[in-house]
């Protein structure tokens, strides 16, 4: 049993800041400029294929910082050149604008990459097994990941709190007006939390790439995910994301790891398998755990909206 | 007045255009057309692509070798995006065009809806019949309950693949513990329920110490997963499991330093090589109907040279489908033996047909019109010639299994025209 919790707590932590580092550039693009942005996954996708092509001829460390930064300018020139224009009409356009790039750097990936998976590799220097559990090894990706993701956390709280760039962001949202009056470039500002969003994600896409698949089809597969770390953390909120990560990390692990259903807790209660709630009563948690992030993103919405963190309703 | 009678201008132009526009009536010199029903956006469509560029390069070196009855093959692909009621309308659209011939093999659900959709629309609309020729949709039940005369299938069905793999574990006696994990659909969970039956029949000493189903194409992170194969002390895991859910299990198991081997499907398919790499090499299992380290290869220059020109000008790709060499000449032989596209007639051909095919002597069973054919199980090997996907890495013959041997009974009732 203790066996099954470590191993739970674990697995659902390193997957948990792997989610975070995904959902973190999307909660600061809508916290700050209360965009939602639907191809954040997109540029997800896009640190991916920066990095593994970057990397052909780099080698990976390089690529890793220089794949973000790519995709942050991909993101800037997304900003000052769609968004902006878009934004005057208002946030359904926007919604719009964002649905549909979504699809335009999909098909984009695909022409320039094949819809094949590319083999995109972790370093040698990290692929050795780091420290052994209970017979099952850990890898130094693994850790790295880690290491990576609570590193951005950190940088990006004190980005957003500790510095003067950190309070203007924030002024600019709330009172663009008058930050515009005291001399700051407003609009480039907005460019500039929406240029480290994307890059923000571009990071999570240089190593999800590598733990995952890189292929066209992972923004697609990882976009409805990143929309729950962000509503159950509550929207804009940078811990609320880190909180709402490792939960539905952890949960989604335990529920795989143990053998539960509605029959084995109430043992006693005898329920017919012809009848038509069976499926529910004999439903084994491990045929439950890949839906429950979405039944949270549900819950949360109905009984707590503005999320774990949030300011304000989603 | 003159305002009506520039739209009636117009109206006629456009009238006019679209008679221009429409099909040419496909008159019997025309090509044979073959409507190809995949997934070519979206999730799947590497897979989708992948498979239309093997028909097309089948369908042109039958057109280069001087075609069907003086006609050429041509390959309409359509866009069935990966749904079942997408298909169905395609197949109105191939019955509208007069297109006789469709194939599809990705989701045995949309195969499903096809057989119904075909066999409905040859009921109701007789001059536009369609023979519908699958060639990877593995659901026992197409050929089983839910069979149909119109169609027919290339690829061996799940049972048939599960009793050559159970047989083929029988004989392995360093099995002790298996572990079953499968996408939780008709396809993974017949997989579930039938091989834990044909294992407890061959060797009862084997103890099935786990059985996961998971949904497909969702989960991201097979480490939980893992643990629990870990935990259970298995030494060998079966899965029907494909495209990247066989890829994130596999290499999430190596990551964990998991030592098993994986008894799959698919293990060979496109794209999952290239993910797995090195980290399957002598753990990754594959059974199907040929592979491209094949000894019979070295027999047949002439389909060595046609991998080899396949892989020139699909670089990303090598030549996977088998089953569709054999589809094609084998429809091309039906319908010389109808001499014409007639559905009825060419489907009365197909039935009970022999192949002489690279791998040896293929069936079409008429029966249930499965194709009855060797078997292969190959393990993944950096020692090969032909690699898959680029990777390094191809797949070495473990055992071949003889056509008689890689069989399973039907209870098909075919119905008759």
């Amino acid at each position: 049993m203790l066996e099954t919790i470590v191993f739970s707590l674990i697995n659902g932590l390193l997957y948990g800041m792997l989610l975070f580092m995904m959902s973190s550039g999307l909660t600061l693009i809508f916290g700050m400029m209360g965009v939602l942005n639907f191809a954040h996954a997109s540029f997800y996708m896009l640190g991916a294929y920066f990095a593994y092509t970057v990397g052909q001829v780099t080698g990976f460390w390089i690529a890793l910082c220089l794949a973000p930064v790519l995709v942050g300018m991909v993101g800037a020139v997304v900003e000052r050149y769609g968004l902006r224009r878009v934004h005057q009409f208002g946030h359904v356009p926007e919604l719009l604008f964002t649905f549909g790039l979504a699809y335009v750097v999909d098909e984009l990936v695909s022409l320039f990459w094949g819809t094949v998976p590319v083999p995109y590799k972790m370093p040698d220097v990290l692929n050795f097994t780091l420290f052994n559990l209970y017979n099952f090894d850990y890898s130094a990706f693994k850790i790295f990941i880690l290491g990576v993701s609570v590193v951005m956390f950190v940088c990006l709280y004190i980005l957003l709190k500790k510095t003067r760039a950190g309070l203007v962001i924030q002024a600019s949202l709330s009172r663009p007006d008058m930050v515009s009056a005291l001399g700051h470039n407003v609009p480039r500002v907005f460019m500039l939390v929406f240029a480290i969003g994307c890059a923000l994600a571009g990071l999570g896409g240089v190593v999800g790439g590598i733990q995952f698949v890189t292929e066209p089809g992972m923004a697609v597969t990882m976009g409805p995910i990143v929309f729950v770390v962000v509503v159950l953390g509550g929207l804009g909120s940078v811990p609320g994301a880190l909180i709402a990560s490792i939960i539905i990390g952890v949960l989604q692990t335990l529920a795989l790891s143990v053998d539960l259903s509605l029959a084995s807790i109430f043992s006693g209660i005898e329920v017919s398998r012809d009848n038509f709630f069976s499926t529910v009563w004999y439903m084994e948690s491990i045929r439950l755990a890949p839906v429950l992030p979405f039944l949270l993103l549900v819950l949360t919405l109905i009984f707590r909206p503005r999320g774990l963190m949030g300011k304000r309703e989603a | 007045m003159t305002n009506k009678k520039r739209t009636g201008i117009i109206a006629g132009a456009l009238i006019g255009l679209s008679a221009m526009l429409a099909p040419q009536g496909y008159a019997a010199d025309g090509p044979i057309r073959i409507a190809y029903i995949e997934p070519l956006s979206g999730a799947f469509a590497n897979v989708g692509d992948a498979g239309l560029k093997h028909f097309r390069f089948a369908a042109e070196k039958i057109n280069e070798a001087g075609g069907v009855l003086g006609r050429k093959f041509e390959i309409v692909p359509m866009d069935n995006k990966q749904s079942a009621s997408e298909s169905v309308q395609l197949v109105q659209r191939a019955a509208d065009e007069d297109i006789p011939f469709i194939t599809q093999g990705n989701g045995s659900n949309v195969a499903g809806a096809l057989v119904e959709a075909v066999d409905r629309n040859n009921r109701r609309n007789s001059d536009h019949k369609i023979v519908y020729l699958n060639y990877a949709a593995v659901d026992p039940a197409l050929t089983n309950e839910r069979c149909s005369f119109y169609h027919f299938r290339f690829d061996a069905n799940s049972e048939i693949k599960l009793e050559v793999i159970t047989n083929y574990m029988a004989t392995q006696k360093d099995i002790k513990k298996v572990f079953l994990i499968n996408q939780d659909y008709s396809h993974g969970q017949f997989i579930s329920k039938t091989a834990k039956t044909m294992l407890k029949e061959k060797r009862p000493d084997v103890e099935i110490v786990g059985d996961v189903l998971h949904p497909i194409g969702q989960v991201r992170d097979f480490a939980p997963y893992v643990a629990r194969i870990q935990q259970s002390g298995a030494d060998s895991v079966i899965t029907g499991n494909w495209g990247n859910d066989l890829s994130l299990l596999v290499r999430a198991a190596d990551s964990a330093g998991l030592d098993v081997k994986f008894y799959t499907y698919y293990g060979g398919g496109l794209g999952t090589p290239a993910v797995v790499g090195d980290r399957g090499e002598g753990k990754l299992l594959q059974i199907t109907e040929w592979q491209s380290n094949a000894k019979v290869n070295q027999e047949h220059p002439d389909y060595e040279q046609w991998m080899n020109e396949f892989k020139q000008r699909y670089p990303d790709i090598d030549w996977y489908y088998h089953r569709v060499y054999n589809e094609m000449y084998m429809l091309k032989a039906a319908i010389e033996k109808a001499g014409s596209t007639d559905a009825d007639a060419v489907a009365k051909a197909l039935e009970g047909m022999t192949f002489d095919s690279i791998t040896g002597k293929v069936t079409m069973r008429a029966a249930d019109h499965q194709l009855i054919q060797p078997m292969y199980i190959s393990v993944m090997d950096s020692n090969v010639v032909h690699d898959v996907d680029n990777s390094g890495f191809g797949f070495t013959t473990l055992a071949q299994i003889p056509a008689d041997q890689a069989t399973a009974p039907t209870t098909c009732e075919m119905k008759r025209p």
